[in-house]
C-alpha cells in the first residue's frame, strides 16, 4: 500500500451476515488474508494451529491454513465453538479503509444484524450454494430493508462445491431477486464466490467465466457510502451536543496570547456533528423544538473558520442571535422541518431479554436528547419470513414490531424512511440503563392504512 | 414551522455541497467520529477523566480533546497509572504536556501499592497486569464516572469485541457476553451508582491511522518513538533496553543499535524494533510496510497466552 494513495482514501463500513456453516468466517478470513491485513505473527500462530488440525498436509487439502481461525475470538467462543458478539475488523487497500462488523449468524441474529447494519454502508449476506435461499436469508434481507442499508451484496458461497455451475447460481440469483422485490428491497448484487478457494473474492475467477460482474472487493472499493448517497438529498440537521462558552477557561495558548484572550471572552458556539445535509455561513436556521430563528455567522473547527460543513463533520456553529439553545436541541435549515411531536409511532427492534409490554415507561434517546416515554400500544409484530404484520400486544427478544409511544416532551422526530439519523432512536430501560430496542420512526399510523410503508 | 422544502431547494443544496464533500478522507471521518464521542461523554457524565501515559494513542486522544473544546481548555483531568517501570523520557514528556495544556494530573502508583503490600511483584517482573488495582482505586477515589482510553479494536481480538462506551461494574469488570448493542451514533452511557464507563473514541483507528494523523497534525511524541541509538540486548526475539528493571543476563550480549519503540509501556516487558525511521514520515512508511502486529512485535506480556488481553480486561484493565 502506498502512503500517498492513503491521503485520498475514504472510509467504508460494511457488515457480514449469514446462517450457520455458510462459510462466513472463512470469507472474512479470506478478505483479510488476501488484502494482506494479516501480519506475519498472527499468520504464524494460525498456520501452526491449522497444521494441528490437518490443513496443508498431504491429504489433498489445497488450503495451507484454516482461514476461519483468523477471525477466532474470545476464549469462551473458542471453547464453545460459537461466536458471541459482533467483532470489528480493519483492513485497507489503496482506495479505501474498511471497517468490518463481523456479525455472528446463529445466536441473536436479529440483535447482531441490526447492530451491524445500523452503521453499515453495505452488508454482505452469505448463501450456501448447495442450500440456496433459506428462511434466515429472508429474515436477514427483511432487517436490511427495514434499516435501509444502501448496498446489499449477496455472496453465493461454496460455488466450487457445486462445480461452478451457472445453472445453480442463476436459480439462486432469481430466488434472491424475487425475495428482494417482494419485501421492497431495491437492487441487490449477487456474486458467486468460493471463500475457501478465493474465487471472485479479491480477483475475478477463471472458474466462473459466465459471471461478468465485479469481485467482492472491487464492489466494496467502489460502492458509494451512505453519506455520499444522502449528503445532497437530506436537509441540514445538527443536534447540539454542548454549548462552548469558555469564559475564563480558555485553552492556555489562547489565554497567554496578548489580546487573544479578550477576543474569546464572549465566545459562544454550539458544538455537534452534522447528522445530515450541509451548512454554510450566512444560512438561515431554525432551532427545534423552540422554533427560534437565526443566521449562521461562523463555522469553527479547532481554530479554523470554515465556509461550509457537511455531514458527518464535527464542528461548532456561531449564530447571529443570542437565543436560548441547550444540549438536545436540533439546529435545522429554516423551512425544511414539519412539526415537532410528542407522539411517536415507530418500528422497534427489540434487543433485550426483558420483554416489551404495553404501559411500560421507558427512556427515548434521540440525537443528543433523552426524554421519558410511555408505551401506549404495541400495534403489530413483523413476521420476517413474509414481511407482513400480525396482531401483537408485546415484543420479545429479537422481535420487530410497531408501537405508539407518548413522549414527556416534544422531539423533532422525522420519518426514518426519509431521514436515517433524525428518524432513529434508542429505547432505554430507566431502571438499569440498558438498551432495550432500536427505534425507527414511521409515519403516523393514521397516515397509511397499509402497514407496509414505502420509501 | 410547517413550510415544505421544495425540490429546487434540494437541488441547489446538493450542487453547493457536492464538491467539498468528496474531500473528507478517512482521517477526517475518524477524527469527526472521535470528537463526537468525546463531546457526548463530557456532556453526559459528571466526572470524566482521560487515561494519559504519554504513549502515542493517549497523546492522540488528548490532541482530539483539545480540538473538541476549542477555544476552551480540555474540561477534564488526566490520569496516569505509573508502573514505576516507565521510560524516564516518557514521564518527562507526560509532565511537560500536562503543564502546557494546564491540566490536572492524577497519578496511581503501582510502586506505592507494592510498598504497602497490597500488590506483590510478579515472578516475571512485568508490572502491566498490576496496573488494574491502582487504576480502579484512582477511579473510586476521584469518583470518576467515565474514563477515556486510547484502546483500539485492531490491537487485539478481545479489544475487537469492545464497545465504544463499555460499562464496568464496581470491580471494573468487562463482561463480553453481556454488552449493550451500539446502534447508529447513539451512545448509551447510563450507569448506576458504583458503575462507571470506559470510553474508547479511537476504537476504529488502526496503528497506521494513528501515525498518519500524528504526521498530518504535527503532534509531538516522546523521542523514543523515533529511531535512535540505544544499548540493547536480544531476548525472545525482541530488543530490550538496558536499564534498572531490564538488565541483561550474563549470556546476553549488549550492543548499541539503532532502534525505535512501537509501544511505550513497562520497560521490563516492552521491546524495541530495529529501525532507521527518524522522522514521522519514515515511521508512516515503516508501519505501512510492517509485517508484524504492534503488540506481537513489542509486548512480551501479550505473548504469554492467546487470551492474555482478554483475561486482563475482564479483571478491569484498560
Amino acid at each position: 500500500m502506498s502512503t500517498t494513495a492513503l491521503e485520498h482514501s475514504t472510509l467504508f463500513r460494511f457488515a457480514t451476515a449469514g446462517s450457520v456453516d455458510d462459510g462466513k468466517s472463512t470469507l472474512v478470513g479470506r478478505l483479510l488474508h488476501d488484502s494482506k491485513a494479516i501480519l506475519a505473527d498472527t499468520l504464524d500462530a494460525v498456520t501452526r494451529t491449522s497444521a494441528d488440525r490437518g490443513f496443508g498436509g498431504e491429504n489433498g487439502s489445497t488450503q495451507k491454513i484454516d482461514l476461519a481461525l483468523l477471525t477466532d475470538g474470545l476464549r469462551a467462543e473458542r471453547e464453545q465453538g460459537i461466536t458471541i458478539d459482533v467483532a470489528y475488523r480493519y483492513f485497507a487497500t489503496d482506495r479505501r479503509s474498511f471497517i468490518l462488523a463481523d456479525c455472528p449468524g446463529h445466536i441473536q441474529y436479529t440483535k447482531n444484524t441490526v447492530t451491524g447494519a445500523s452503521t453499515a454502508d453495505a452488508v454482505v449476506v452469505l448463501i450456501d450454494a448447495r442450500k440456496g435461499v433459506l428462511e434466515q436469508t429472508r429474515r436477514h434481507l427483511s432487517v436490511l430493508r427495514l434499516l435501509r442499508v444502501p448496498n446489499v451484496i449477496i455472496a453465493v458461497n461454496k460455488i466450487d462445491l457445486v462445480d461452478f455451475s451457472e445453472e445453480i447460481f442463476r436459480a439462486i440469483e432469481s430466488d434472491v431477486q424475487a425475495v428482494a422485490a417482494n419485501i421492497g428491497l431495491g437492487d441487490v448484487v449477487v456474486i458467486p464466490v468460493s471463500a475457501l478457494e478465493g474465487d471472485n473474492v479479491v480477483e475475478r475467477s477463471t472458474h466462473t467465466p459466465w459471471y461478468t460482474g465485479a469481485s467482492l472487493l472491487d464492489l466494496l472499493e467502489t460502492l458509494p457510502t451512505t453519506d455520499e448517497l444522502e449528503r445532497g438529498l437530506e436537509p441540514f440537521r445538527f443536534p447540539v451536543q454542548l454549548v462552548v462558552r469558555p469564559q475564563g477557561a480558555l485553552a492556555p495558548e489562547l489565554s497567554n496570547a496578548d489580546d487573544a484572550g479578550a477576543s474569546f471572552r464572549d465566545y459562544r458556539a454550539y458544538a455537534g456533528q452534522l447528522a445530515s445535509g450541509g451548512v454554510s455561513v450566512g444560512d438561515a436556521i431554525t432551532v427545534l423544538p423552540s422554533g427560534r430563528t437565526a443566521t449562521v455567522v461562523g463555522i469553527d473547527f479547532a481554530g479554523r473558520s470554515l465556509e461550509q460543513a457537511v455531514a458527518p463533520q464535527s464542528v461548532s456553529l456561531r449564530l447571529s442571535e443570542e437565543i436560548d439553545i441547550a444540549r438536545g436541541d436540533v439546529i435545522a435549515a429554516t423551512g425544511t422541518f414539519g412539526e415537532v411531536s410528542q407522539d411517536l409511532y415507530a418500528e422497534l427492534c427489540w434487543l433485550s431479554t426483558k420483554p416489551l409490554r404495553e404501559g411500560s415507561k421507558v427512556l427515548i434517546k434521540h440525537g443528543s436528547k433523552t426524554v421519558q416515554g410511555l408505551i401506549r400500544a404495541v400495534t403489530g409484530k413483523l413476521e420476517l419470513e413474509s414481511f407482513e404484520y400480525q396482531a401483537a400486544s408485546g415484543l420479545e427478544l429479537n422481535d420487530i414490531g410497531t408501537a405508539q409511544i407518548r413522549l414527556a416532551s416534544a422531539l423533532p422526530i422525522e420519518v426514518y424512511a426519509r431521514h436515517r439519523r433524525t428518524g432513529a432512536f434508542l429505547v432505554i430501560d430507566p431502571q438499569d440503563g440498558n438498551t432495550l430496542a432500536a427505534g425507527l420512526v414511521r409515519d403516523h399510523p393514521g397516515d397509511h392504512e397499509d402497514e407496509r410503508y414505502s420509501i | 414551522m410547517s413550510t415544505q422544502i421544495t425540490d429546487t431547494t434540494i437541488d441547489l443544496a446538493e450542487a453547493a455541497i457536492g464538491e467539498q464533500a468528496a474531500e473528507l478522507n478517512s482521517l477526517d471521518l475518524l477524527e469527526s467520529e472521535a470528537i463526537h464521542i468525546i463531546r457526548e461523554v463530557v456532556a453526559e457524565f459528571e466526572r470524566p477523566a482521560l487515561l494519559f501515559s504519554g504513549g502515542k494513542d493517549s497523546v492522540v486522544m488528548l490532541h482530539l480533546a483539545t480540538k473538541a473544546f476549542w477555544p476552551g481548555k480540555v474540561p477534564f483531568p488526566v490520569l496516569h497509572v505509573d508502573t514505576g517501570h516507565n521510560f524516564p523520557e516518557v514521564i518527562d514528556f507526560r509532565d511537560r504536556t500536562v503543564e502546557r495544556l494546564g491540566l490536572r494530573l492524577e497519578v496511581g502508583s503501582v510502586q506505592e501499592f507494592i510498598d504497602s503490600g497490597e500488590l506483590s511483584e510478579r515472578a516475571d517482573g512485568t508490572r502491566n497486569p498490576l496496573q488494574t488495582v491502582p487504576l480502579l482505586d484512582a477511579i473510586a477515589k476521584n469518583k470518576f464516572d467515565a474514563v477515556f482510553g486510547g484502546g483500539r479494536r485492531d490491537e487485539d481480538k478481545a479489544r475487537a469485541k469492545e464497545r465504544i462506551l463499555s460499562l464496568r461494574d464496581e470491580f471494573g469488570q468487562w463482561d463480553p457476553r453481556n454488552q449493550r448493542p451500539e446502534l447508529w451514533n447513539l451512545y448509551n452511557g447510563r450507569h448506576t451508582v458504583g458503575q462507571h464507563v470506559r470510553a474508547f473514541p479511537i476504537s476504529n483507528w488502526t496503528e497506521l491511522d494513528i501515525w498518519r494523523y500524528i504526521a498530518r497534525e504535527n503532534i509531538e511524541l516522546p523521542g523514543l518513538y523515533y529511531a535512535h541509538d540505544r544499548e540493547v540486548y536480544e531476548r525472545d526475539g525482541m530488543w530490550r533496553a538496558v536499564g534498572p528493571v531490564s538488565e541483561p543476563r550474563p549470556d546476553e550480549e549488549v550492543i548499541i543499535k539503532q532502534v525505535r519503540y512501537r509501544t511505550v509501556g513497562d520497560m521490563s516487558c516492552t521491546g524495541a524494533v530495529a529501525s532507521n525511521a527518524t522522522t514521522v514520515h519514515d515511521v508512516v512508511r515503516e508501519v505501512a510496510a510492517s509485517t508484524l502486529t504492534e503488540r506481537g512485535a513489542t509486548r512480551a506480556d501479550d505473548r504469554i497466552s492467546e487470551a492474555a488481553m482478554e483475561d486482563r480486561k475482564k479483571d478491569g484493565y484498560f
